[in-house]
């Protein structure tokens, strides 16, 4: 093949395809590589997508799209190895358009998403892995893919967590288990009728609901449930590096998560329909590559693009906004006919100017207040046991919350590290 | 909720398996190595250890990329399987 792409971008997730949408819209020539059969066949997620950043694409997108429901019901848990401690918020306005969030499944989501992108005039090819880049000098110029040569101003790398462009570009090393958590998901049929009725929501509705507790044994991370149409998104998201020191493979984890007594009434009578995992980047700023060089940009979680702050790992929306500023700053290159590294510095200056590269500044120090172990274990027995407390009424004198809260905290934890817990959340979150 | 271990999970999903490997583990490494964190790390368990040697059964590889990352002695070789092989999620 000769013909020269203005842009090849490899990859058809959220940013690639969101890359790909923009570039074509602007009348470039765009190719996207992507290597598994169809868009989506090699990806996973927890399940919840927020945010408005799609609606600027795709106005309404909610109404074509292949949306399992939208979220209209949060909820929180404390768990213990018996008990749980939870927080339920629903707001009229979530079950509104535009909605706040829905829940949906990749393997349909991108596939749309990648139709979505032809229509705009990209070409997707489906079935083609990119197995290595082209050098003009130092500068990128195309990829090597299914044994032909793809020639291309610009190279985008949209190739997910494990990035193989990214360090062959020598824009990043090998990445550290440490900024890694391993997600691990089964998605679970139940009759539509039995999820609406266990979880106390309407038809289209859906919750979102998190958990962090005794079940990943004071491993940073968390399980979560989210309903789909006819199924349920369970899954936990554990810190990589701990799970080899603590030789505990994430799937135990997971097992004892579904054998809660409050979540196995949950999942009761569900059929495994499918079992997936996944890499997620948690390392925040400091794990973010080199993010352009001479002929190549990097997007999405080949840049490390994800947020954490515990009550939230979001990925998708930065995945899509990079993937918008790295089409832009092509669109620009072209224009100008340099598409050198000066030239694509553009693209960072576009991160920092959105909430991609000022919600990884503002939080942070997030990554690392979250690696402590206190939060997953002690403060989790903490509050159960402290609401064990105030619900319980045994005949004895009734004591002040205040000294029930100091009764459970000793032998738990210091009053002083509770304390400097405290203000390190204030600073981090 | 009957399935409980990994083999038994791995067997709802679809996978084109190409007869071709797609991970390989350098054996000499491997026989130096004494913490063996691919055999925990690995979700869909391919890294067994066998009578003191770790075993590798690359079909069912949920393809996360975990285990090249947990070996900081470089022992695993694993790149994507060829265009159109290994896992292919109906849901994900």
């Amino acid at each position: 093949m000769s013909q020269k792409f203005d842009a090849v971008v490899v990859g058809a997730g959220p940013a690639g395809c969101a890359c790909g949408t923009v570039l074509a819209k602007a009348g470039l020539e765009t190719l996207i590589v992507e290597r598994g059969k169809f868009a989506g066949a090699k990806n996973m997620w927890g399940g919840a997508f927020y945010g408005p950043i799609l609606y600027g694409l795709f106005p309404n997108f909610w109404e074509e799209a292949p949306v399992e429901r939208y979220i209209s019901r949060h909820k929180f848990s404390l768990l213990t190895k018996d008990a749980a401690f939870s927080a339920d918020f629903t707001a009229k306005k979530f079950g509104e358009p535009p909605y706040n969030g829905f829940s949906l499944l990749r393997s349909k989501f991108d596939r749309w998403f990648a139709s979505k992108t032809e229509q705009a005039g990209a070409v997707v090819a489906t079935d083609l892995e990119a197995e290595g880049l082209l050098w003009e000098g130092n500068a990128v110029a195309g990829i090597k893919a299914g044994g032909d040569e793809l020639p291309a101003n610009v190279v985008v790398a949209c190739d997910g967590v494990n990035s193989f462009l990214a360090e062959k570009a020598g824009l990043r090393d090998k990445i550290s288990p440490r900024d890694i958590k391993q997600g691990v998901k089964e998605v679970i049929q139940l009759p539509r009728q039995i999820i609406e009725q266990r979880f106390n929501i309407q038809e289209e509705e859906g919750i979102a609901w998190e958990f962090i507790g005794s079940f990943t044994r004071g491993i940073p991370g968390g399980a979560y449930i989210y309903t789909n149409k006819e199924s349920l998104s369970v899954g936990i998201v554990v810190q990589l590096d701990k799970l080899a020191q603590r030789e505990v493979p994430a799937n135990d984890l997971l097992e004892d998560f579904k054998r809660h007594p409050e979540v196995a009434k949950l999942l009761a009578g569900g059929q495994l329909a499918e079992y997936s995992a996944h890499m997620v980047p948690v390392g925040g700023r400091a794990m973010m590559p080199a993010l352009y060089t001479d002929g190549m940009l990097v997007a999405g979680d080949a840049a490390g693009l994800t947020l954490t702050t515990g009550l939230l790992l979001e990925g998708a929306n930065y995945a899509i906004e990079s993937g918008k500023a790295a089409a832009e700053t092509v669109i620009r290159a072209k224009k100008r006919g340099d598409f050198s590294g000066k030239s694509l510095s553009y693209y960072p200056q576009l991160l920092e100017q959105s909430f991609v590269l000022k919600d990884l500044k503002t939080f942070e120090k997030a990554p690392s207040l979250l690696d402590n172990p206190r939060f997953y274990a002690q403060y989790p027995e903490l509050v159960c046991e402290l609401a064990e407390k105030v619900f319980t009424s045994d005949g004895l004198p009734r004591k002040k919350l205040w000294s029930m809260l100091r009764e459970s905290q000793r032998g738990k934890i210091s009053f002083w590290r509770l304390l400097r817990d405290l203000l390190r959340i204030k600073r981090s979150l | 909720m009957k399935l409980s271990k990994i083999e038994d999970k791995l067997a709802v999903n679809k996978y084109d398996i190409d007869k071709e490997r797609h991970i390989r583990i350098k054996e000499d490494i491997c026989a130096q190595c004494e913490t063996h964190p691919c055999t925990y790390t690995c979700p869909a368990d391919c890294f067994k250890i066998r009578e003191g040697h770790i075993t590798l059964s690359y079909e069912g590889c949920l393809e996360c990329g975990s285990c090249r990352i947990v070996c900081d002695k470089d022992g695993v070789e694993w790149a994507f399987p060829r265009a159109g092989f290994g896992i292919c999620y109906q849901y994900g």
